[in-house]
């Protein structure tokens, strides 16, 4: 169990990025944090890899406070941040942490099959496509078997089509894992494809303004009905000012994080 | 056709369209333009030469003033018979090599500290910035009045001038890794000299042999200072020794051999340097 206590963040040039946030989240689900740019979700989601310390409130993980970046909890940034002098395997390997044990080996090979990759385990990561190269991220996201993997705008940087691909790989890979996600996206539709909840940051300092408990079942079509009617929910629970906006350019290119 | 076609439309939607595709390795003609880059890299000189000969044997310049290839060609070959040649260049290699060794270890070692840690930066960096404005021949009385005119001081020279190109390049280096590689790192549990060795050292590496190349071409510059300041043997004493004689072929061919022997160990570290940095995704003429 994840377990945020009046967790508050301001930077050091007085900026306060997050307010008063409180959050459970139980094991083995999916939950989505949306939110406009600016709102702290990115900021939220490094306070728990333990990237930032939050100024005030507590983080745990089990009971265990989180102070530093663990084994157990892993972290898919936006872009995939592949150490460009190593080959596939070996960045994958370093998801193990810096002094992985000899019978973990077997675990690279495994986290690359999961992504698909195991032709390109000895490639280097200027001959991967940035689709290609976000899966080496999740491999090396899952490699040491997370409880908790925090995933920041993962596909954002995508286009479409892999977009729709990883998020259907990533969705295979959890129903047989389990593992708790933490997804901060932009992308309405993403979380609801995703998340057994999705949560609302709004304002400046962030808040959390909603929280949704998402009842449909998997898999998840964009075109149900009932689909369109939570997006609809989730995107009023945003910022009036910014629906206004939306409503201006277009709602379907505001929901699709556009 | 209307079956390849189909096929085609097949492959897109059954998977992910790059995973057909072949690794896009191009190293099958790699040696073949090695080759040929360093063919092209002779033509240049050579005409210069067979310009120079042409010029010198029209009599268009002073042969006393301005020696003709073919006279460096023999007073060298008549140095190389007598073995005088091998004892300059020995000398002179022997002192850049332990120059540039001693140079690069300390560059390497505070290039390291004042890039990863803010604290030592303060502490040393404006001190080393300072010394680095100093002129090398400022040194040289310096060096001979602590170090004596043997080898100490012409060693320390050399050290002095190259340690700073490492340094700096290294520092930097250090400094500029982007930030996003050293968050990777971090978020997956790799700290102080782990995260060091994982990521900060190998991607400051391109820096680092930049300022291996530079500092070594410094190394050079800094051997001639240094052999002028009084020596016996090496490649700058035969320089002074041509001049001394009035042997302008003699002070040319150290010249040239200066040129040369800079080149072939600027070639061993840009070879390293092709080899090691293989990974960058970089965009090559």
């Amino acid at each position: 169990m994840l377990r945020l206590e009046n967790i508050t963040k301001r930077f050091s040039n007085g900026t306060l990025a997050l307010e008063t946030i409180n959050l459970e989240v139980a094991p083995q689900t999916i939950v989505s944090i949306v939110g406009a740019s600016g709102s702290g979700k990115s900021t939220l989601l490094r306070m728990i890899s333990g990237l930032e310390v939050p100024s005030t409130g507590q983080l745990s993980w089990n009971g265990q406070p989180i102070q530093r970046s663990q084994r157990k909890i892993s972290f898919i940034f936006q872009e995939p941040r592949l150490m460009p002098w190593l080959k596939v395997s070996h960045n994958v390997r370093l998801g193990l942490g810096p002094s992985p044990d000899r019978e973990d080996e077997k675990l690279v090979t495994e986290a690359i099959a999961k992504v698909g990759l195991e032709r390109f385990a000895h490639a280097l990561p200027r001959e991967l496509s940035g689709g290609m190269a976000q899966r080496v991220a999740i491999a090396r996201a899952l490699v040491a078997r997370p409880s908790l993997v925090l995933l920041d705008e993962p596909f954002s940087a995508l286009d479409a089509f892999n977009r729709l691909k990883l998020q259907n790989h990533l969705l295979k890979i959890w129903a047989i894992d389990r593992t708790t996600l933490l997804v901060v996206t932009h992308d309405v539709e993403e979380a609801l494809v995703f998340s057994d909840r999705v949560i609302v940051l709004t304002g400046q300092p962030g808040r959390i303004s909603e929280d949704f408990f998402i009842s449909l079942p998997r898999p998840r079509r964009r075109t149900d009905p009932e689909f369109q009617a939570w997006k609809q929910a989730i995107l009023d629970a945003f910022d009036p000012s910014l629906l206004n906006e939306s409503e201006t350019l277009g709602e379907k290119s505001y929901a699709s994080g556009h | 056709m209307g079956t390849s076609a189909n096929k085609r439309t097949i492959g897109f939607s059954a998977g992910f369209p790059e995973e057909n595709e072949a690794l896009p390795f191009a190293e099958h003609s790699k040696r073949s333009v090695f080759r040929v880059h360093n063919t092209l890299g002779w033509i240049t000189p050579a005409i210069l030469i067979a310009g120079w000969e042409l010029t010198a044997r029209a009599r268009l310049v002073d042969s006393s003033l301005f020696s003709s290839p073919a006279q460096i060609a023999a007073e060298l070959w008549k140095i190389t018979l007598n073995g005088e040649l091998l004892s300059h260049l020995e000398a002179t290699s022997l002192r850049v090599l332990a120059g540039f060794a001693i140079g690069v270890s300390a560059a390497t070692v505070l290039g390291a500290l004042t890039g990863y840690s803010g604290t030592a930066r303060r502490l040393l960096d404006p001190l080393l910035q300072s010394l680095r404005s100093i002129p090398s021949m400022a040194w040289v009385p310096l060096f001979l009045l602590w170090l004596g005119i043997g080898e100490s001081s012409k060693i320390s020279l050399i050290a002095l001038g190259a340690f700073f190109p490492v340094y700096l390049n290294l520092m930097n280096g250090v400094r500029n890794v982007d930030r996003k590689l050293v968050e990777a790192g971090l978020a997956n549990g790799f700290r102080g000299f782990a995260l060091a060795k994982a990521v900060i050292l190998p991607a400051s590496l391109p820096a680092y042999l930049t300022g291996l190349r530079q500092g070594l071409s410094v190394g050079w510059m800094f051997v001639v200072a240094a052999e002028i300041m009084g020596a016996s043997r090496g490649l700058g004493y035969l320089l002074i020794d041509g001049q001394a004689t009035g042997r302008p072929a003699i002070m040319m061919s150290s010249v040239i051999l200066f040129a040369i022997c800079g080149k072939l160990s600027d070639g061993v570290i840009a070879t390293l340097s092709e080899r090691w940095l293989y990974w960058q995704d970089v965009y090559r003429t």
